[in-house]
């Protein structure tokens, strides 16, 4: 077995691992630990002589991890004395009780008390079985920064006393809120690179579709999951045509249809539908949006009446000086430029979104379909300054350069 | 990130033990397929009819033939198959190890293409055709 063998067999893995590990010890560091030092492991010995059962062997191997450092620490000899009772809690993993513990797993990852940072990258090690060589490469940053973050993301849930259950009933709705923004976090750092010099990062964005579909399939009666997932899949299915053979990117408007894939967007629809089931709230807005623009056959057809209601619907329900954008986007093709233009001045008059270079692109376009050239220019150039992502700086350049 | 097929062939010994087993292998196949669901790489699965019900539509001639019955002499069948989302191909591997199958079976795993691919050999020739037109 090569390490990519032992790294898919811990994908697949890790979060029942960690999981049954956390409740059979009653601590989160521990388990994670453990169950790192069993993947190491095998990383060394499974290229010499493969298990006969991979994942049998890691969950033993972590167990017995997980004893050793309970038994080196004296303070908790009490606790020892009933692991060492009851040796087969771990091999038995009860199956109804799994799916809660992987919940709760994804809970303690996204708990509040962490920083965005530490959610994200605590998300994707202990849910989504990443290593942190493979976190650093997603999030461009280096291997030490991941580590260091999980490290302080450990100590912080066992300083804060964080308990690994459900959250109770009053504040599940609020923590699940706070589960599915990491998990967008991650899908929005794949689809739109905020830095580096490409566009999109599709690894990145499977990772959070991937968390997104379990989540759903660990809570399916709340529409809020499916949204997400809907939003998250018809998102994807236009990456295949979102991009030139160069890394460029290729705007809505020029982008060759057949390309999107078809596949994920029957799957984005059909998670819609279960987002619906009781009204549509910001995620499932969202998705309904990229649904209208998945189900047109082209810009001109696109129903963008029925985008600038949902606009309007988002702008209500998750009010964000982003969504008032892209309603004058919405609004530029429904009813023309004139009064999308006045929606951005707004914007600007109100500085909702300083230093973003979305304003300015936007208000560029806007002033050059009105003929407004040498103001549509300078607008332009000015995104171009205040743009990180390298594709997206060179289209804006060339834009600016095609006014004359 | 890629789909892949996990492609299952039979052959007829191994058919005739599924057939035996039939329950206790669906209600295996339905846990597998929920496995697959939570851990967010399951697209699609299904199952086909016996080949012997199909028929062979053959392109030799100037017209499509039309046979009755299996593909050939072909000793292994494509029975069903199972389409994965998943991060790598070790990781199809690994969930193809743990289909639910009766002794004698074998799953084939293969990666669906993307529509910017052309399969190997193709994308060779195309090369080579621009270059010979480059010269003449």
């Amino acid at each position: 077995m090569t390490t990519a063998d032992v790294e898919a067999v811990w994908r697949i893995e890790s979060a029942r691992i960690v999981a049954a590990l956390t409740r059979f010890t009653g601590d989160f560091a521990l388990a994670e630990d453990a169950a790192q030092e069993a993947v190491a492991e095998a990383l060394v010995s499974w290229p010499v002589e493969s298990p006969a059962n991979p994942a049998g062997w890691l969950m033993a191997t972590a167990r017995r991890r997980a004893i050793d450092a309970i038994r080196r620490r004296t303070a908790l000899r009490d606790r020892h004395v009933l692991l060492a009772a009851d040796p087969v809690l771990v091999e038995d993993i009860d199956p109804d009780r799994i799916d809660d513990d992987i919940l709760a797993l994804m809970f303690i990852s996204c708990h509040p008390v962490l920083s965005r940072e530490a959610r994200v990258a605590l998300t994707l090690r202990v849910v989504g079985g990443l290593s942190s060589e493979q976190i650093a490469r997603a999030f461009l940053v280096p291997v030490p920064t991941v580590q260091a973050r999980i490290t302080r993301a450990k100590k912080t849930i066992a300083a804060a006393g964080v308990p690994f259950e459900l959250p109770p009933a009053g504040e599940r709705r609020e923590r699940l809120g706070g589960v599915l923004s990491v998990l967008y976090v991650i899908f929005t750092e794949g689809s739109t690179a905020t830095s580096g010099d490409r566009l999109l990062r599709p690894d990145v964005a499977y990772e959070a579709i991937r968390l997104a579909r379990t989540l759903a399939a660990l809570q399916p009666d709340e529409p809020e999951v499916h949204g997400l997932l809907a939003l998250c899949e018809l998102t994807a299915a236009r990456f295949p045509a979102r991009t030139g053979p160069d890394g460029s990117p290729v705007l809505l408007a020029d982008q060759d249809r057949r390309r999107w894939d078809l596949s994920a967007i029957h799957r984005g629809l059909a998670a819609l539908v279960k987002a619906s089931a009781r009204g549509l709230g910001p995620y499932g807005l969202q998705a309904a949006i990229a649904a209208a623009h998945a189900s047109a056959r082209s810009v001109q057809e696109t129903d963008w009446d029925r985008i600038v209601v949902l606009y309007e619907a988002l702008g209500r329900v998750a009010p964000s000086p982003v969504v008032e954008l892209n309603r004058a986007v919405a609004v530029a093709m429904a009813s023309g430029p004139a009064p999308a233009l006045a929606i951005v001045e707004e914007l600007i008059a109100l500085d909702r979104l300083p230093g973003s270079h979305l304003v300015p692109t936007v208000r560029g376009e806007l002033l050059a379909r009105l003929g407004r050239g040498p103001e549509a220019r300078a607008e332009l150039e000015l995104a171009a300054r205040l743009c990180t992502n390298e594709r997206e700086r060179s289209v804006l350049l060339r834009k600016a350069a095609a006014l004359g | 990130m890629a789909k892949y097929m996990l492609i299952m062939r039979g052959t007829d010994a191994s058919n005739a033990a599924l057939m035996a087993g039939f329950e206790e292998l669906a209600a295996q196949t339905y846990a597998y397929i929920e496995d697959l669901v939570k851990a967010g790489v399951f697209v699609a699965a299904e199952g086909l009819d016996d080949a012997a019900r199909g028929v062979v539509v053959d392109f030799s001639g100037e017209t499509p033939v039309v046979t009755d019955g299996p593909y050939g002499e072909t000793k292994e069948l494509f029975g069903g198959y199972f389409m994965l989302d998943v991060a790598s191909k070790q990781e199809a591997v690994e969930w193809a190890k743990r289909i639910p199958s009766v002794t004698g079976s074998k799953i084939e795993v293969r990666r669906v293409a993307g529509d910017d691919e052309l399969p190997e050999g193709i994308a060779a020739a195309a090369g080579a055709g621009s270059e010979s037109n480059g010269r003449s």
